[in-house]
């Protein structure tokens, strides 16, 4: 039994009172390009650089040499070992991350505003002019081995690894950015400089910033930090994965009182006229949390797991539509029947007029929610980049999603949701469910 | 899985604006007939708010033989009152653009939603309808027990170094609740019911035992209007609030645990020590403990641990953590794992000598002035984030803080000097009331194979 609030009743499809975020793209003197979000009142930047490519760069029979060259950025460079680099770093109370995913080399950097340029200047030193010291490279490599060997005894990144080996045959999705414990093993000094080159260029780069720093000032400060990186990286970019995954179910064999379960299925690009109808058909289905189908039919309902979600995955190389969850050995064959039948039903039923108004009102409501500040504003705008977005895609985002109607939405389900095209992955001693081939 | 954006994590810990006699910049409080205290968070950059509603009660407050209880009740606070319906505010929240969860520790019991600003009456006025009326449905109370029942299977039952941490807590709390996990034993777990749940709700849900936090896009002034209007109805519960606990008899003799699974990479060694917390008036000892676990292992390449065991080669990752904002005593840790080719009790033997180094040396003059440094520019970056200002405050006034402390707590953990340093040190790396854990590989320790080092604090439970 439901019975509402009167202040419940909101103008469907009401927008948000978005105050606009002016973002301003420049071009610094040297030519670098950037977005910039200017705030000036805390006296901080915190600035994003996404470096496409990222760990799909890896030379053949190289994997783990541009992940182990990430890590090492941060472990000196120039006049400084690692120690004098993190002191210089720490006496500026400046912060610097260096991270790579399949799609991207990130480095996340914040400063304050009285001591910027300096910080700026530790900055363009590791990334210009990294060392690669011996007992760093050794102690990192070290670290690196045992994170594998971590993820191995971990189901959850069991489960992943195998999904993606039978999603993404010869790409390097296919394969863990990590490398193997033997491919890291082998890594030279050499090598970690080839991998550099291959990410570390001007041709590839994308600059977000926000914060207390003005135009003029930003494009000082590109020039200092990016300018003395090659104009070209020494390797072309990757190619587009091409999926290969079939239906049906593998089971993995782990001794523990749940499985655990990652599947996936064909998706869509970003680009394909249904994106948007199919963006909101998976948040109906698995993708919004407490209010999803699937979350009310195995949770809710049942209790056969803590939580059950989907995603489409859209990677600037490929994409699924997946998702994952956890459930008793003795349940877990329930729980993936009721994925099937929920998928199969949605391509059938479609969706309700109020199933798609709250999906529509929550997805455009909740994206203005991700702008309130200068390091979540910085990292946005440099994805949006990255993935070929428009600076005014943060205006238009939300009239794409207003347009999608159910009939779209059925068409996008009708095409892309079948049961028997998901691969699920079981890692665990699941009862009542068999691999298939 | 490949991820459309990566986002880089930019939470900071440390809280808040300069000032010590009148209230940081931004933020104001009041506190209603009904006896609910409440802090406004002003930020008005995004047109966004959260709204946090925090019970100052546990599941350290958990009568024995019901561990659980706190956490579960937490699950079925969103089955429903009598004007909405099971689930019905998770989905009118997300209907409306938002996001809301809520999170059980042992010391409190907390509930929040993020939306947009304009949409901040609605979340208040189904807040408080569910601090009076909650409603738990027949059907609801048995799916929502094996939920909380998948939940310990999916965090705990699952992972070895988490069974690992809620015995080691049960070792080193022998008659502090702390040494119950907060998610609760599981065959206590199984026979929870709605009976229990009401009895703890009609307990301990009352405005006077809550503390509300709104951060973001709103004034002071109308947070108060609208907390009058929604909360300012629901009466006070004289005996809502917690009663003390069980404390901790002095603990003479180390003590020392170890298991073996074949789930485990590589060994690692946790140890914890018994610390004081936070408290009203008095956090200059928790301030240095704070300052002490960033001299030891805050950075991997300056740290006291990581140039005495990182950087040359005995250990792969050395941690130390410290967080006073609880109740009662807490811990101090510090994890380890061994380097390859070094053996525990050689590791062992190394961190043991680096610590003694430390109570004999002190902290270094340079080292202890660039976490300062860092100290201050946390205060900056923590502007950055109206949510995570939202928790300090939460957490603070939760734990019996007054607003002044969690105010004055960055500027006296920027006064802590190094004869606090050595001090603090002498409480919790000199002391027997300790417990050394190693978490093993099945059969010989192999050489190479590793875990990542697991947190020596507890963490809270969704």
């Amino acid at each position: 039994m439901i019975r509402a609030f009167a202040t419940f009743v909101f103008v469907a499809l009401a927008a948000l009172p978005a105050r606009a975020i002016d973002i301003q793209q420049i071009t610094s003197p040297g030519g670098i390009k950037a977005w910039l979000v200017e705030d000036h009142s805390i006296p901080f930047t915190a600035m994003t650089l996404m470096f496409k490519g990222g760990a799909s760069l890896d030379a053949p029979d190289k994997r783990g040499a541009i992940n182990l060259m990430t890590a090492l950025l941060e472990e000196g460079s120039g006049d400084m070992n690692s120690v004098q680099f993190a002191e210089g770093v720490e006496s500026l109370g400046a912060m610097a991350r260096f991270d790579v995913s399949d799609d991207a080399l990130v480095v996340s950097a914040r400063a304050l505003t009285e001591n910027r340029d300096q910080a700026a200047d530790l900055l363009r030193q590791a990334l210009t002019d990294p060392r690669f010291d011996q007992d760093a490279v050794e102690r990192v490599r070290a670290q690196v081995q045992s994170v594998i060997r971590s993820e191995a005894t971990d189901p959850q990144s069991i489960a992943s690894k195998e999904l993606a080996k039978l999603a993404w045959g010869d790409h390097p999705y296919a394969t863990s950015i990590n490398g193997t414990a033997e491919s890291v093993g082998q890594l030279t000094r050499d090598d970690l400089i080839d991998a550099k080159n291959r990410v570390l260029a001007r041709d590839r780069v994308f600059v977000a910033a926000s914060g207390d720093i003005n135009a003029e000032d930003l494009g000082k400060l590109l020039d200092d930090v990016l300018g003395g990186l090659p104009a070209t990286g020494s390797a072309p970019l990757p190619q587009p994965a091409t999926l290969q995954l079939k239906g049906g179910v593998s089971v993995i064999d782990w001794d523990s009182p749940q499985t655990v379960v990652s599947f996936a299925q064909p998706g869509l690009p970003m680009d394909d006229p249904d994106y948007f109808a199919a963006f909101v058909a998976d948040h109906i289905l698995g993708g919004g949390g407490f209010s999803s189908r699937l979350m009310d039919q195995i949770r809710e309902k049942r209790g056969l797991t803590y939580g059950v979600a989907t995603g489409l995955s859209n990677g600037v190389y490929g994409e699924t539509w997946q998702g994952g969850m956890a459930s008793a050995n003795e349940k877990v064959a329930e729980a993936v029947g009721l994925i099937r039948s929920e998928w199969d039903r949605f391509a059938k039923d479609g969706v309700t007029d109020k199933e798609l108004t709250d999906a529509k009102t929550y997805l455009t409501g909740e994206y203005p929610l991700r702008f309130d500040g200068n390091g979540k504003i910085a990292s946005i705008l440099a994805g949006m980049q990255l993935i070929g977005l428009p600076a005014d895609y943060v205006n238009t985002r939300n009239s794409k999603i207003e347009a999608v109607t159910a009939a779209d939405v059925q068409r996008v389900s009708q095409r892309l949701l079948h049961s028997d095209q998901i691969r699920f992955v079981l890692v665990g001693r699941p009862e009542g469910i068999d691999a298939t081939n | 899985m490949k991820m459309l954006v990566r986002l880089a994590p930019f939470a900071l810990a440390l809280a808040a604006t300069p000032a010590l006699a009148e209230m940081p910049k931004g933020i104001s409080h009041f506190k209603l007939d009904n006896g609910l205290e409440a802090v406004v968070i002003e930020d008005h950059r995004a047109p966004v708010v959260v709204q946090m509603v925090w019970y100052k009660i546990g599941s350290a407050d958990e009568m024995p033989g019901k561990s659980g209880i706190a956490h579960y009740l937490e699950h079925l606070m969103f089955k429903g009152t009598d004007k909405l319906g099971p689930g019905e505010l998770s989905k009118t929240v997300t209907a409306n653009g938002g996001m809301d969860n809520a999170f059980t520790s042992y010391d409190y019991t907390a509930y929040f939603q993020r939306i947009a600003a304009d949409r901040l009456p609605l979340v208040m006025e189904m807040e408080a309808d569910r601090m009076q009326n909650l409603k738990i449905g027949e059907d609801d109370w048995k799916a929502e027990r094996q939920v909380v029942l998948e939940e310990r299977s999916q965090r705990t039952d699952s992972d070895p170094s988490a069974q690992f941490s809620e015995e080691r807590s049960a070792v080193q709390f022998y008659n502090h609740p702390y040494g119950r996990p907060v998610i609760g034993w599981r065959q206590e777990m199984e026979g929870l019911t709605r009976d229990d749940a009401i009895a703890w709700y009609d307990a301990h849900y009352a405005p006077n035992d809550a503390v509300l936090i709104i951060a973001g896009d709103v004034t002071p002034e109308k947070a108060k209007e609208l907390a009058e209007q929604y909360y300012g109805p629901i009466p006070a519960k004289p005996d809502a609030t917690r009663k003390a606990r069980p404390q901790e008899p002095e603990q003479r003799s180390a003590r020392r645990m170890e298991r073996s699974d074949p789930r485990v990479a590589q060994p690692v060694m946790i140890r914890t020590t018994l610390a004081p917390e936070r408290n009203a008036g008095d956090q200059k000892t928790a301030a240095a403990l704070s300052v002490l676990a960033e001299l030891l292992a805050g950075s991997a390449q300056t740290s006291v641990l990581a140039r005495d065991l990182v950087l040359t080669g005995k250990a792969l990752y050395v941690d130390a953590g410290y967080d006073g904002l609880s109740v009662d005593p807490t811990t101090f840790g510090i994890s380890m794992v061994p380097a390859p080719g070094v053996s525990n009790a050689d590791a062992e033997a190394a961190l043991d000598a680096a610590l003694q180094k430390f109570l004999t040396d002190g902290p270094d003059a340079a080292q202890l002035e660039r976490v300062k440094t860092q100290i201050q520019a946390a205060r900056v970056y923590a502007q950055d984030s109206a949510h995570g200002r939202a928790y300090d405050y939460g957490q603070g006034l939760s734990i019996g803080l007054t607003i002044e402390d969690v105010n004055d707590w960055p500027d006296i953990l920027g006064a802590v000097t190094a004869d606090d340093i050595r001090a603090a040190a002498k409480l919790v790396l000199d002391s027997r009331a300790s417990v050394t854990g190693w978490l093993l590989p099945e059969g010989a320790p192999q050489p190479g194979a590793t875990a990542q080092p697991v947190s020596a604090q507890p963490g809270e439970v969704e």
